[in-house]
């Protein structure tokens, strides 16, 4: 089981029985007060977010909300967020920082939605203000991506000071599917899209685009929830408590530097300027 | 190196010959909007706007940045950064090298300093000749380099993007890029400069959801495609036919997500204009 590929773990990641950010929010946190819509237009269900105690200490969890069946899933339309999600998540993240609380987050998503409404309503604009926003926050922000971390629909919940991964979770630029239709013209090769895309928990560890990742129950996260609920619980306790000792300039620094340096070994620019 | 630049150099004594009506030609080209045929000369007068529909055909970023700046105003900055292969992409690397041969580019981004009616600006335009203006490392990091550079010089920032999203063979880097140029601008942004972003046909994906979408002022040029998800995607996910339109700088205007729209003859004045009117605030 350890050793899975690429596609299998892609198999695992959307696993319907995994654990969703509405369980671990159940299992990892107290006295949760659920906070709706983005004061603009609407209320979009694909983000579940509010307050809640973590340990008892007060902090802001959002996170993408897939459903468990049908119906759920109409609701929340299969865990792809509409703008208005990205906006909510905007504005607790805001709320977040001015009561000084830490912003933790699960990301599990196929992708932002792509649909008519969407577009109309600035999907490309909602997600762009979320990086910019989350790359400035002076609070701790942890994410740990749970199941599918699809493109900038995820990214748009995960510039954190810590990325976490769950082992088999899988995070890329695009899914397999899309990534082989827009290169090969064929999305029936999605296997082999997930062999070339480095996007396994391990690969992204050592590309360090992740920080930490996170072992799974054997069999995966779906066979064990309460083994996956202590080990994430674990976690966030770990990094929380590291995070929590830095001030908030040095926490929006730290992040920063963090991305700024991804893809930064390119050939330096040249010393003189005009 | 020495002939890419003087390949690049060639290119704007042309582009600037044209401008000044000093080529001629009597081949013809044909629109690939309308489908009608003008002379090249037309086209050339028009730069490259189709004379009998107004359809603004993709242009290269030198050729922009040589429409737009003033005469001898244009230094290249970062012209040396190069791509990277990360994620070791079969074939990749032979594709970026037929790409430079062909283009004249090392990567879809060109960065430089230049003046627009006297005022100092720094500008980074994506050129969709280079897989389709797509953003790699390269590209992220060019205009994160500009953005600073802006910061650094307390200049204005002008970006034009043209792009079909991330890069796929650079994977989870390429998304990576998202976060950096969209906190590289956000902090340019804090510090007060201003930030022009300038869409042109097509700007999807990726640099829609980045620093395209960032700015103070938001234009584009008439017709241009601007959207997060291509139509053709959209399409299949909800399985019906998109309006008249659809995605399009006009109705991009029409639902609120832009300023204005900006022909290409008059962005000189329209950039200008603006330039000058942030130069009275405070923080200037």
């Amino acid at each position: 089981m350890s050793r899975l590929s690429p596609a299998e773990k892609v198999k695992i990641a959307r696993h319907p029985e995994r654990p969703g950010t509405a369980d671990f929010i159940d299992a990892l946190f107290t006295d949760f007060f659920e906070q709706r819509g983005d004061r603009l237009y609407g209320e979009d269900g694909s983000i579940l977010g509010g307050i809640a105690r973590f340990h008892g200490q007060p902090v802001t969890v959002i996170g993408h909300r897939k459903g468990k069946n049908l119906e759920e899933n109409l609701r929340c339309n299969f865990g792809m967020p509409s703008p208005e999600g990205y906006r909510k998540a905007q504005r607790l993240m805001r709320q977040a920082e001015k009561f000084g609380r830490p912003i933790i987050t699960f990301v599990d998503t196929p992708g932002a939605y792509p649909g008519r409404e969407a577009e109309e309503r600035g999907q490309g604009e909602a997600i762009a203000q979320c990086l910019a926003l989350m790359s400035a926050l002076e609070v701790p922000v942890i994410s740990v991506i749970t199941g599918e971390g699809g493109s900038g629909g995820a990214l748009a919940l995960a510039v954190a000071n810590r990325v976490l991964m769950l082992e088999h979770a899988v995070y890329s630029v695009l899914s397999p599917e899309g990534f082989a239709s827009i290169l090969w013209k064929a999305s029936s090769r999605a296997d082999e899209a997930c062999g070339v895309m480095r996007l396994t928990a391990q690969d992204l560890r050592r590309g360090g685009i992740v920080q930490g990742v996170l072992r799974e129950p054997e069999g995966g996260a779906h066979t064990d929830w309460q083994a996956t609920f202590r080990t994430v619980d674990a976690a966030l306790v770990k990094e929380l408590a590291g995070l929590e000792k830095m001030k908030g300039s040095a926490l929006a620094k730290q992040r920063y530097e963090m991305f700024r340096a991804m893809g930064q070994s390119l050939p330096p620019a040249r010393e003189e300027e005009p | 190196m020495n002939r890419t630049f003087s390949q690049r150099r060639d290119r704007l004594l042309i582009y600037r010959a044209m401008r000044e009506g000093k080529l001629t030609s009597s081949r013809r080209s044909r629109c690939s909007a309308c489908g009608e045929e003008s002379p090249s000369l037309e086209w050339d007068r028009n730069l490259q706007v189709c004379p009998k529909c107004g359809f603004h055909a993709p242009i290269g970023a030198y050729y922009r940045l040589a429409n737009i700046l003033d005469p001898g105003s244009f230094q290249e900055l970062e012209e040396k950064l190069s791509p990277a292969d990360p994620l070791h992409f079969p074939d990749y690397p032979a594709k970026l090298a037929g790409l430079e041969e062909k283009t004249g580019l090392r990567d879809a981004a060109v960065a430089a300093l230049g003046r627009i009616e006297g005022r100092k600006a720094v500008f980074a335009v994506l050129d969709s000749q280079f897989l389709m203006g797509s953003m790699g490392t390269a590209v992220g990091e060019k205009v994160t380099r500009a953005a600073e550079y802006a910061a650094r010089k307390k200049l204005p920032l002008v970006i034009f993007s043209a792009s079909g999203g991330a890069r796929m063979q650079e994977g989870i880097f390429s998304l990576m890029q998202m976060a950096k140029t969209a906190a590289a601008i956000q902090r340019f942004q804090r510090g007060g400069g201003l930030y022009i972003s300038c869409f042109t046909h097509p700007t999807t994906g990726g640099v829609t959801a980045s620093f395209a979408s960032l700015g103070d002022i938001m234009l584009a040029e008439p017709g241009a495609l601007i959207g997060f998800a291509g139509p053709r995607v959209i399409e299949q996910t909800i399985k019906e036919q998109l309006p008249e339109g659809f995605q399009r700088a006009e109705y991009l205007l029409d639902h609120g997500s832009l300023d204005r729209i900006v022909p290409r003859k008059e962005w000189r004045a329209v950039l200008s204009q603006l330039m000058a009117l942030h130069e009275g605030g405070k923080r200037s």
